[in-house]
C-alpha cells in the first residue's frame, strides 16, 4: 500500500532493538568500552549512508521474512554474536513493542512522533561519537524532509500498511503483561479514556443548524468512556518535546526482559503459520537491503582479550539461557571454549546464528575443534 | 438507558480483518434465507454465507489479481456488493485494479486494471470506493482522485468503463449513493475523498457535478447518502450532516474520541451506525423534516468491542434491526440483534 512505510517500520523496530540490547549489556555488567562498542557498531551500519539511501526509496513494504533477514544482519553487525533462540525473542520483543506504539498512537501522524523519539535516543547514544552523530542528524534531516508535509489521510495509509505486516501477531510479552498494557491472549489493551488525540474533541457533543448556519440546537448524549481534552501537540522539529512516551525506552535497569511464546493459539481459524525463521541451511531472502547490510565492514578489535558470554534473556522462573558471544579471531584457546559452549545450546542442526561472513568464521573455527 | 440491542453468537471467519476504512459488506438475499458478508484480509477476501436459522455457514475465499496472473500478493482495500436492479455484483478494489464477481464470488465476470508504474512512486497507486449508481452503473475510486464509472449490462460481462470523473484531488476514501429507493432525490452519488472533500453528482450518459463540498484538511473515511442528506464520518471522530444538492450544514457531531471507520445507514428507519478505532459503534436517528428541510440527528444507543479498533460496521436490513461488527485482529464477525 503506502510506499512510504519501509524507513519507519526500520528505524522504530532497530530503535527498539538498542533499547533491548542497551538493557542487557547494562545489566550483565559488560565494561563499558565493550558495550560501547557493540551499540556504536550497530547504531553506524543502521545510518550507513548507502543503507538508507536505498532504505528511503519508495517501495512497498518487505515481507517479514525479508525485513528478519535484514535484522539478523544488523543484529551481527558488531562483535557481538547471538544464536538462534536469542535472535528469535529479540525479534519478538521488538515487533511487538512496535505494534503496540502503532495501535496505540492516538492519531496516525504521532507515528513520527514514535519515530522522533526512537532516534531521540539513539543520538543519545551516540553523543559522544561526531562521525556517528553526523549520520544520525542526516537521518533526522531526511525524516523530516519526507514526512512531515504527508496528510492525516497519507499517515494512516502508513499505519494501515504496518498493521497489515502486524496481523495475528499475539506473542505474550511479560513487561506489558505485568504492566497490564497486554492480556493473556496477547491482545493489547486498547483504554477508552485519558486525552483525545489532537484534533479531536471530546465525544459528546451534538450542534445541529438552520438553513441559514445559525445553531438551533445543542444536545449532549452519553459517550460511554472518560475521554478529556487533547494535550499540546508533540514536536515534529530537529528538537522538542515529543509530548507521547509511545517510542521512549521502556526498559529500565533492573527490569527482567523476557518473552513468552504464546504457543497454539486457541482459536484455530486465526492460526496462520508464518515461517519468519530464517533456516539457516537453506538460502537467505536476500533482498536489496540484506546485501547492502552484510557487505558493510566493522572493525574488529585489535587487542587480544578473549571474549566472554552474556546472558540475553535469563529469567528467574525459566532456567533457560541464550547465549551472547563477543568473537576474538586472534585467541584460539578462548574461541575453542566459546565455540565448545555454544555446541552445547545450540538445536540439533542449526549450527551458525547467521550466514553473513561473520558467521563462516565462527563455522569455521567449529569445524577445526 | 434500557439495552436497545443484544448480542448473537459471532460468525468465524477463515483470517483477521485488516485495519482498512469499511471493511464490511453485508448483502441480504431475502429468498434464500441468507446473508452474505466479506471481510477484507490482505490480499484475500473472507466470504461467509450464513442462513438466517442460524445452522449453515459455508466459507469462500477470494483473491487479488494482478495482470495474467491469477492470484497476486497486491494488497485489496476494498469488498463490497453493488445491488443494481437485475443483478448483484461483488466489487474488489486492490493496488492492481478492480475486479468484479457474481455475487456469490463464484465467477469474476470483469477485470479492470489499473495503470501501475513501474519502479513504485511516492504517491501509492490503488482504487478504493465502491458504489452501485441507478440502474446500471458501478463507480469506483481511485488515489489519483479520478471516479471510475462503468456501465453494466444486466446480464453478462460486457462491463464498459463509460466515464472518467476528475474532479478530487486526493486519494478516493468511500463512495455512497443515494440508499432511501425515492426518485425525488436529485443526487445519485456522493464521493469522499482524503483531504475531506465531498463530491456530489446526478448520474446519467455524462455524470453532472451538483456541488463540491470543501474540506477542512481532514480525511473522510467514510459516507452515506440518504434523502438528499450527505452523511460523512472524519478522521478526527466527527460526523457531519450536509444538505447535498446546496453544501449546506445541518448537523455537526463529536461522535467518537478516534478516527472513523465505518458508516451505515438503514434507509426504511434513518438509524445511523458509526464505528471507530475508539472501539465504539453508535447508533443514531436521523429524522429529515420536508417542509423546513432540517435535519435531525439523536443518539440511542453505544456498544463497545472492548480492546478492538472497529474497522467495519453495517447494518444487516433495511430496517436496523440487526447489525454486524468487525474489528483488526479479529477473526469473527460480531453480531447484534435488537432487544
Amino acid at each position: 500500500m503506502s510506499t512510504r512505510t519501509l524507513p519507519l517500520l526500520f528505524i522504530n523496530l532497530g530503535g527498539e532493538m538498542l533499547y533491548i540490547l542497551d538493557q542487557r549489556l547494562r545489566a550483565q555488567n559488560i565494561p563499558s568500552d565493550k558495550a560501547k562498542k557493540v551499540m556504536n557498531d550497530i547504531i553506524t551500519t543502521m545510518f550507513n549512508k548507502k543503507f538508507l539511501e536505498e532504505l528511503f526509496k519508495p517501495q512497498e513494504l518487505y515481507s517479514k521474512k525479508a525485513l528478519r533477514t535484514v535484522f539478523d544482519r544488523l543484529a551481527h553487525a558488531s562483535i557481538m554474536r547471538l544464536n538462534q533462540a536469542s535472535m528469535d525473542k529479540l525479534y519478538d520483543l521488538m515487533t511487538m513493542a512496535f505494534k503496540y506504539q502503532v495501535l496505540l498512537c492516538p492519531r496516525p501522524k504521532d507515528i513520527l512522533l514514535v519515530t522522533f523519539n526512537h532516534m531521540d535516543a539513539i543520538k543519545d547514544f551516540v553523543r559522544d561519537t561526531p562521525s556517528i552523530l553526523s549520520q544520525v542528524d542526516e537521518t533526522y534531516r531526511q525524516l523530516l524532509e519526507i514526512y512531515t508535509s504527508l496528510s492525516g489521510g497519507e499517515f494512516q495509509l502508513i499505519r494501515q500498511t504496518l498493521l497489515i505486516f502486524f496481523q495475528d501477531m499475539h506473542i505474550r510479552v511479560s513487561i506489558f503483561l505485568k504492566d497490564k498494557v497486554q492480556n493473556s491472549n496477547g491482545r493489547f489493551v486498547l483504554p477508552t479514556s485519558g486525552p483525545v488525540p489532537y484534533g479531536t474533541q471530546t465525544p459528546g457533543l451534538i450542534r445541529m443548524f438552520s438553513c441559514s448556519g445559525e445553531e438551533i440546537k445543542r444536545v449532549q448524549f452519553r459517550d460511554g468512556g472518560n475521554y478529556t481534552a487533547a494535550l499540546r501537540e508533540g514536536s515534529f522539529e530537529l528538537f522538542g518535546d515529543r509530548v507521547t512516551k509511545l517510542g521512549t525506552n521502556m526498559y529500565s535497569v533492573s527490569r527482567p526482559v523476557e518473552t513468552h511464546m504464546s504457543g497454539t493459539s486457541k482459536n484455530s481459524s486465526q492460526h496462520t503459520k508464518v515461517n519468519t525463521l530464517p533456516n539457516p541451511l537453506a538460502k537467505e531472502e536476500l533482498n536489496l537491503l540484506a546485501k547492502l547490510m552484510g557487505g558493510l565492514e566493522v572493525q574488529k578489535p585489535s587487542h587480544t582479550d578473549s571474549g566472554f558470554r552474556v546472558n540475553l534473556f535469563a529469567t528467574d522462573e525459566e532456567e533457560e539461557y541464550v547465549w551472547v558471544f563477543f568473537i576474538h579471531s586472534s585467541d584460539k584457546q578462548a574461541n575453542a571454549e566459546l565455540a565448545k559452549i555454544m555446541g552445547e545450546f545450540t538445536e540439533a542442526g542449526d549450527s551458525s546464528p547467521s550466514s553473513s561472513s561473520k558467521g563462516d568464521d565462527l563455522l569455521a573455527m567449529m569445524d577445526g575443534l | 438507558m434500557a439495552k436497545m440491542y443484544h448480542k448473537e453468537k459471532s460468525i468465524q471467519i477463515k483470517s483477521s480483518a485488516s485495519a482498512l476504512y469499511n471493511n464490511l459488506s453485508v448483502l441480504r438475499i431475502a429468498p434464500r434465507c441468507l446473508t452474505y458478508f466479506t471481510v477484507v484480509h490482505a490480499n484475500v477476501v473472507n466470504m461467509v454465507s450464513a442462513s438466517w436459522d442460524g445452522l449453515n455457514y459455508s466459507h469462500r475465499q477470494l483473491q487479488s489479481k494482478e495482470g495474467n496472473v491469477a492470484t497476486s500478493s497486491s494488497l485489496i482495500m476494498q469488498a463490497a456488493w453493488c445491488v443494481l436492479p437485475s443483478r448483484d455484483l461483488l466489487v474488489l478494489t486492490s493496488q492492481k485494479g478492480i475486479q468484479m464477481y457474481e455475487s456469490d464470488g463464484s465467477i469474476m465476470v470483469y477485470w479492470h486494471a489499473l495503470d501501475t508504474p513501474e519502479t513504485p512512486t511516492a504517491q501509492a497507486v490503488f482504487a478504493r470506493g465502491i458504489a452501485a449508481v441507478r440502474d446500471k452503473y458501478i463507480c469506483v475510486g481511485v488515489s489519483s482522485g479520478s471516479v471510475l464509472v462503468f456501465d453494466v449490462p444486466s446480464k453478462g460481462s460486457n462491463i464498459t468503463l463509460s466515464e472518467v470523473l476528475e474532479e478530487h484531488t486526493e486519494p478516493i476514501t468511500d463512495m455512497a449513493s443515494e440508499c432511501s429507493g425515492s426518485m425525488e432525490c436529485i443526487a445519485d452519488l456522493v464521493s469522499a475523498d482524503d483531504s475531506g472533500t465531498l463530491c456530489v453528482w446526478k448520474s446519467g450518459g455524462d455524470f453532472q457535478l451538483l456541488n463540491k463540498i470543501p474540506g477542512f484538511d481532514t480525511s473522510c473515511s467514510s459516507v452515506k447518502l440518504w434523502k438528499g442528506t450527505v452523511i460523512a464520518g472524519y478522521g478526527t471522530g466527527q460526523i457531519r450532516l450536509y444538505e447535498g444538492v446546496t453544501g449546506i450544514l445541518h448537523a455537526e457531531v463529536n461522535a467518537h474520541a478516534r478516527w472513523i471507520y465505518s458508516l451505515d445507514i438503514a434507509p426504511f428507519t434513518g438509524l445511523l451506525l458509526s464505528a471507530a478505532e475508539d472501539s465504539l459503534v453508535r447508533v443514531w436517528h436521523l429524522t429529515i423534516s420536508p417542509e423546513t428541510n432540517n435535519v435531525e440527528i439523536e443518539h440511542l444507543y453505544n456498544e463497545c468491542v472492548t480492546d478492538s479498533q472497529i474497522c467495519g460496521a453495517k447494518f444487516c436490513d433495511g430496517d436496523g434491526y440487526a447489525f454486524a461488527v468487525t474489528g483488526y485482529d479479529l477473526s469473527e464477525i460480531i453480531r447484534y440483534t435488537q432487544a
